[in-house]
């Protein structure tokens, strides 16, 4: 059954308090979930208090300041620092979202910052994505043809483009799925919205020829039919996509073909 | 789970596709839009028959037109509740012992208490 409270070991009890090394003239307080395998025991939420006259203007800059100024064994991924490569995915002031496009004045009062929600943590803000890339593994992420290749390349209408655009731009940092309530529970066996919105971004293609293989395979009350159409993914998604209607097309599909 | 001891996408791949799902999904519209005017008229039916008399609510049941919206509420309410939650057990029962049992269970049930429901009615209506 689903365990409403967290497990024991799991609960997140108070840790340090990590005062700047300079007097802050506009301070703020960041409360950081930490947990590392070394150490060990339950997770604590470290408090870093931040000078903001002196940082960067978005989440992921205050958390560098952290950890090059404060705390160095503070853990998180981080990449590009412009919402495109979907590393500092993390939650947020109770949202799941990216830490470089999630600016400190959005948040009121102290800006709490957890690892996605759900997922085995590594480290700190660190969780484990190799279930996550195996089910994107899953639903072959690439162009699949039975026609032999064209002598230049498959051509495509403005039109035909046009319905890859809102699925195209996603960039797989994992917010949607684990913003989901479907996932947390049946996450072994139900792809998630990420996965799925994969999944339609290769049948709207019109260059793909797999379409009816791809249905096949996403036909399963599990894999495709947890979605009870919840749309956390949807308000959660740090590019403005929408995956659950990505899901409801493919469900449409699975029904046209039948009639 | 299906299969154990393999990891990543081989355990994806293991696992497969039911090839089923999309029979449930769409019976549970179609009978989420039958219920709507279904409920709306059984509602409004009670409100009217509130005070009737045991003969006078016999005799509105006798009618064909009441047997029979009333059979199709039943058959619809109980094949609807019987596949929502249906959903509901399948997401939060995990355990392989007690979520075969309760499937189990809620089928038997909602074909027992629909059965009961159509031989009350049809009790009643066909002896008026």
């Amino acid at each position: 059954m689903v365990a409403i409270a967290l497990p024991r070991n799991s609960r997140v009890e108070p840790g340090q308090r990590h005062e700047p090394p300079r007097p802050a003239k506009r301070p703020r307080e960041f409360k950081v979930y930490r947990w590392s395998p070394e150490r060990g025991g339950n997770p604590r939420l470290d408090t870093f208090v931040v000078d903001l006259d002196d940082c960067g203007p978005m989440v992921l800059d205050a958390l560098i300041k952290i950890k090059s100024e404060i705390d160095s064994t503070l853990t998180f991924r981080r990449s590009c620092r412009e919402g495109i490569c979907g590393s500092c995915a993390m939650n947020i002031d109770g949202h799941n979202t990216l830490a470089c496009t999630k600016a400190i004045e959005d948040v009121q009062g102290p800006v709490a910052v957890y690892p996605l929600p759900h997922m085995q943590v590594v480290k700190d803000l660190v969780v484990d994505f190799e279930h996550f890339w195996a089910q994107y593994e899953s639903i072959q992420p690439w162009l699949k043809n039975y026609t032999p290749a064209p002598a230049k390349e498959r051509r495509q209408s403005p039109e035909e483009r046009s319905k890859l655009d809102g699925l195209y731009e996603c960039i797989l940092c994992a917010c949607c799925s684990t913003s989901c309530p479907s996932y947390w529970w049946n996450g072994d066996r139900y792809l998630g919205p990420a996965a799925l919105l994969q999944a339609y971004r290769w049948i709207a293609d019109s260059r793909d020829e797999a379409t009816a293989e791809r249905l096949d395979e996403l036909e399963d009350p599990f894999k495709l039919y947890r979605c009870h159409t919840i749309m956390n993914c949807t308000n959660t998604c740090p590019k403005g996509l929408n995956p659950a209607k990505a899901i409801a097309e493919i469900k449409k599909l699975i029904v046209e073909r039948r009639l | 789970m299906v299969a154990t001891g393999r990891y990543g996408v081989a355990r994806l791949k293991a696992q497969g596709s039911a090839r089923s799902g999309a029979e449930h999904w769409w019976r549970q519209r179609l009978t989420a839009l039958a219920n709507i005017p279904l409920v709306i008229w059984f509602v409004v039916s009670a409100v009217s028959l509130s005070g009737a008399s045991y003969e006078e609510v016999r005799a509105w049941l006798g009618g064909l037109f009441n047997t029979t919206m009333m059979l199709l509420l039943i058959v619809s309410v109980f094949a609807h509740a019987r596949m929502g939650i249906q959903v509901v057990i399948e997401d939060y029962v995990h355990a392989r012992a007690a979520k075969l049992a309760a499937l189990v269970a809620l089928d038997l049930a909602t074909a027992a208490l629909a059965t009961a429901c159509i031989v009350a009615v049809l009790t009643v209506s066909l002896r008026s």
